[in-house]
């Protein structure tokens, strides 16, 4: 992408300084010619045409359009990943950035990435608004409090790279910086097994789901008071207004934080809201938890233990 | 040569005291004394940007602490945009010579002409006793959730300033649109008007529309910030996208506020010193009135990467490209214009040959961060810095300066050095493109504004940046100095030092109270210079 969007920005730069020359050489050309050191000394009586002022409308309008249409498809790609990505998660505080792996490596300010594969970050912000920017990679998308953005990116060449905060955030804002690591893809499934054993964010999603009584309500069978979430991920979804919505990583994350926005249709709301009581981090995991939740891979993964006195985890794991 | 020019009768000398200024009704003193007011401005915020110049020579954050140097760059801004940029052209060039392009004796509203004045020195103090009590560090553009719930700074001490300056800037809007419409001389009709006028008209229509929308935007941020009635802030239920699109609905018009006016002023000297019709008179006053419109529906393009949908991306980003098209034609027919004219080379035709020159760029590289793709990659980079200041600085200063030396010997009666302005022109060009240039590149490598650390692979271009910064600060000062010199020791001007045909140069220099000692009646269209027999002074 990089590369699609420098030919785009050499192709734009040539257009313009050819009017810039070509505009600066007749200003010049004619000073010179025209010149004259006779105050009482008149110019020709020229008071315009028609066709030159068409042509020097038409034509630039041609061109802007050009760029425009060259433009936005590069715009559409950088903001549509590929369907195969490296999901990673991050937040971002004054002044750092929290990245959060899905086998559940955790960096600061760095993150590692394989060289040849699409990683798509999906981020928020804790407090003010941030903006993370990789300029090498020539992407960049604003940390806002109370939403999810995305980038996404494919390195090419291992080596390290810089990690910017573009979008003003206060004191430290020049230095909430890092760096992108881009390793080998060995070496860098050597990296992910490498830390310490935190357990993958999903499971992490998992025991906060039963932690906080998700599952007592949200049973895999349909049976509790609240939907199944089983399957839920990247399908449409009834709501009880009459709409539907995507369900995405911002969808599940509105409906933890603020149940009654888009209610589920056929539910009452009953669900306590949850906002100001996780931390993003948290969210994030309950919201990557929430995507594992597949038929196809379910039954082999989930097993681990409820919380003390909750109904038995079968209730979520089970596949209907 | 004092002495002949003090028997003379002027709206200078024919009173002299402290009242008689600070209480006058006269658009030519008001001028004067708007001009007092924005080079204290000017002067503030050159300072501030001479401190961000200096911290920048080198990577690490040696000369200021982060805080202060965050205050330093959003007090430059505030006092540049609001108290410099905004008022320069309009309220004092537009003041002096508007009413005198018109034939009359002065505005429609001349009591309310005074109060704008007041207003706009009351929101300047307040701005002002903000920066000297503590400062304030949100960046000019004052982006919640950080202006409403972090900043510890004087952040509604400053967005009181700038509310109610608003007020000034509206009141002085509708004082020019009355004017326009119902004092012109007689047999001055529409399609006869200076260029300059339909730039101020459209420019004060941009100012009645517009200005009222910051103030509810910083009415909104107060109630926010105390009241946490929630309105931007997540945390309260707000949107901090929603105070974007608030904030550029004003402050991307507001850039046409600051450059439509010295577009005026450029038709001007260029129709003049060519001797010459300007070269299709309606397009480019029809452009004038396109760009103010066109320029309301363009701004979520400081948006694109901020968290607005694709397809409202792709909407702003073709209008963007559709408001490009009048100031090209623009750009154009002034080019058009010396096409087979005499050329007079006098200081302020290189001055507007300079302004040509950086608009030129600054315009150019408008279309680059139009362009969705690589929009995502230069915002909030020193590439849209340096793109902005080709517009704000190359454009607009650049503009109000030509005006400035076009205008001077109406003003005051006086002729600057002629050889000094033509070096000090050429002295600001050159340090301005050594400023400039180079923050293009250094947007386009990953520099992010507002840095007050960056890595050291930006510091050459940094330096050359500041060096050219030093080499500007040489040129404006120099402009300051013959300027004010000239009022001791310059030659008398005469009526009609630029053989013009404009109405203003058809009364004395400086002009009697009342512009005209008989009322004129105008036969023919602007810059005749062919059909006119021009008078020798």
């Amino acid at each position: 992408m990089a590369s699609r969007v420098d030919n785009l920005y050499f192709f734009i730069v040539a257009v313009t300084a050819f009017f810039a020359v070509l505009v600066s050489v007749l200003v010049i050309f004619f000073a010179a010619k025209y010149h004259t050191k006779d105050p009482l000394a008149v110019g020709q009586p020229i008071h315009g045409s028609i066709p030159l002022e068409l042509a020097w409308s038409i034509i630039p309008f041609l061109i802007s359009i050009v760029i425009f249409a060259w433009a936005a498809d590069v715009f559409f790609d950088l903001q549509r990943p590929p369907d195969q990505t490296i999901e990673i998660y991050s937040v971002a505080k004054r002044w750092m950035w929290k990245f959060q792996h899905l086998d559940g490596q955790n960096e600061i300010n760095e993150l590692h990435v394989p060289v040849g594969r699409a990683v798509k970050v999906t981020f928020t912000s804790e407090d003010v608004l941030h903006s993370m920017f990789f300029p090498s990679f020539r992407v960049k998308a604003d940390a806002i409090p109370g939403r999810y953005s995305t980038v996404w990116f494919t390195a090419t060449k291992v080596g390290e790279y810089h990690l910017f905060c573009a979008e003003y955030c206060g004191t430290k804002h020049s230095g909430m910086i890092g760096k992108v690591i881009v390793m080998e893809p060995a070496a860098y499934q050597a990296w992910l097994t490498g830390g310490p054993g935190a357990g993958s964010l999903s499971q992490r999603g998992e025991e906060l789901f039963n932690d906080l009584a998700c599952n007592t309500c949200h049973r895999s069978d349909g049976s509790g008071r609240g939907p199944s979430l089983v399957n839920k991920f990247g399908a449409p979804q009834e709501l009880a207004n009459g709409t539907s919505v995507a369900v995405d990583e911002a969808y599940v994350r509105e409906s933890i934080l603020t149940p009654q926005v888009k209610l589920v249709a056929g539910y009452q709301p009953l669900m306590p809201t949850f906002q100001g009581l996780l931390s993003e981090e948290n969210v994030m995991a309950l919201v990557e938890y929430v995507k594992s939740l597949k038929t196809a891979t379910s039954g082999v993964s989930n097993v681990s233990a409820a919380g003390p006195g909750e109904t038995p985890p079968a209730a979520v794991q089970e596949n209907r | 040569m004092a002495s002949t020019a003090a028997r003379r009768v002027t709206y200078l000398n024919h009173e002299h005291s402290v009242a008689s200024w600070l209480l006058t009704k006269d658009h030519k003193r008001i001028g004067l004394m708007y001009l007092v007011v924005v080079t204290m401005a000017f002067f503030v915020g050159g300072l501030f940007a001479t401190v961000i110049r200096l911290e920048l020579a080198t990577p690490a954050g040696d000369l200021l602490s982060s805080d202060d140097y965050n205050k330093m760059f959003t007090m430059h801004g505030v006092a540049m945009v609001f108290f410099v940029l905004i008022p320069a052209v309009p309220a004092i060039l537009g003041n002096f010579v508007l009413p005198l392009m018109l034939g009359a004796k002065d505005v429609a509203f001349p009591k309310l002409n005074l109060l704008s004045w007041y207003i706009f020195v009351i929101g300047f103090l307040f701005t002002v006793y903000a920066m000297v009590t503590g400062g304030v560090d949100t960046g000019w553009t004052f982006y919640t959730p950080y202006s409403s719930r972090a900043s510890n700074s004087n952040v509604m001490m400053t967005g009181l300033g700038v509310f109610i300056t608003g007020f000034s800037s509206i009141l002085t809007g509708l004082n020019f649109v009355v004017t326009i419409h119902r004092m012109r001389a007689p047999g001055l009709t529409w399609f006869r008007l200076p260029l300059f006028v339909w730039a101020v008209y459209a420019t004060s229509l941009v100012q009645i529309l517009g200005t009222p929308v910051i103030a509810i935007t910083v009415l909104a941020l107060a109630i926010e910030r105390f009241l946490h009635f929630g309105i931007f802030d997540p945390v309260l239920g707000g949107d901090p996208v929603l105070f974007q699109h608030m904030f550029w609905f004003y402050s991307h018009p507001a850039v046409y506020i600051m450059i439509l006016p010295p577009m005026g002023a450029i038709s001007e000297v260029i129709a003049c010193f060519s001797r010459k019709s300007i070269f299709g008179y309606s397009f480019v006053a029809f452009s004038s009135l396109a760009i103010a419109i066109f320029g309301f529906l363009v701004w979520a393009h400081h948006m694109f990467v901020s968290g607005i949908s694709v397809y409202s991306a792709l909407v702003f980003s073709f209008l963007t490209y559709a408001v490009a098209v009048p100031s090209a034609v623009k750009t154009f027919n002034w080019t058009a214009t010396m096409y087979k004219g005499a050329i007079w080379l006098k200081a302020p035709m290189i001055w507007a040959i300079a302004f040509l020159a950086l608009f030129l760029v600054g315009g150019l590289t408008g279309l680059i961060t139009a362009a969705l793709g690589v929009d995502v990659h230069i915002h909030d980079t020193y590439f849209v810095v340096a793109h902005f200041h080709f517009i704000m600085v190359g454009g607009a200063v650049m503009g109000f300066f030509a005006g400035l030396h076009f205008w001077w010997p109406k003003i005051t009666g006086r002729m600057y050095s002629e050889i000094w302005a033509k070096v000090a022109a050429i002295i600001v060009l050159s340090g301005f493109i050594l400023t400039f240039g180079p923050q293009f590149i250094l947007g386009y490598l990953g520099m992010p504004r507002r840095y007050h650390v960056y890595p050291p692979e930006f510091q050459v271009l940094n330096v050359l940046s500041s060096a050219g910064a030093s080499i500007l600060a040489v040129g404006y000062l120099f402009v300051g100095i013959y300027l004010t010199a000239s009022l001791f020791w310059g030659e008398e001007a005469g009526d009609n030092p630029w053989h013009s045909t404009g109405l203003e140069w058809t009364t004395q220099s400086p002009p009697l109270p009342h512009n005209f000692a008989t009322q004129p009646v105008v036969t023919e269209e602007a810059y005749e210079y062919s059909r006119r027999e021009i008078k020798v002074v």
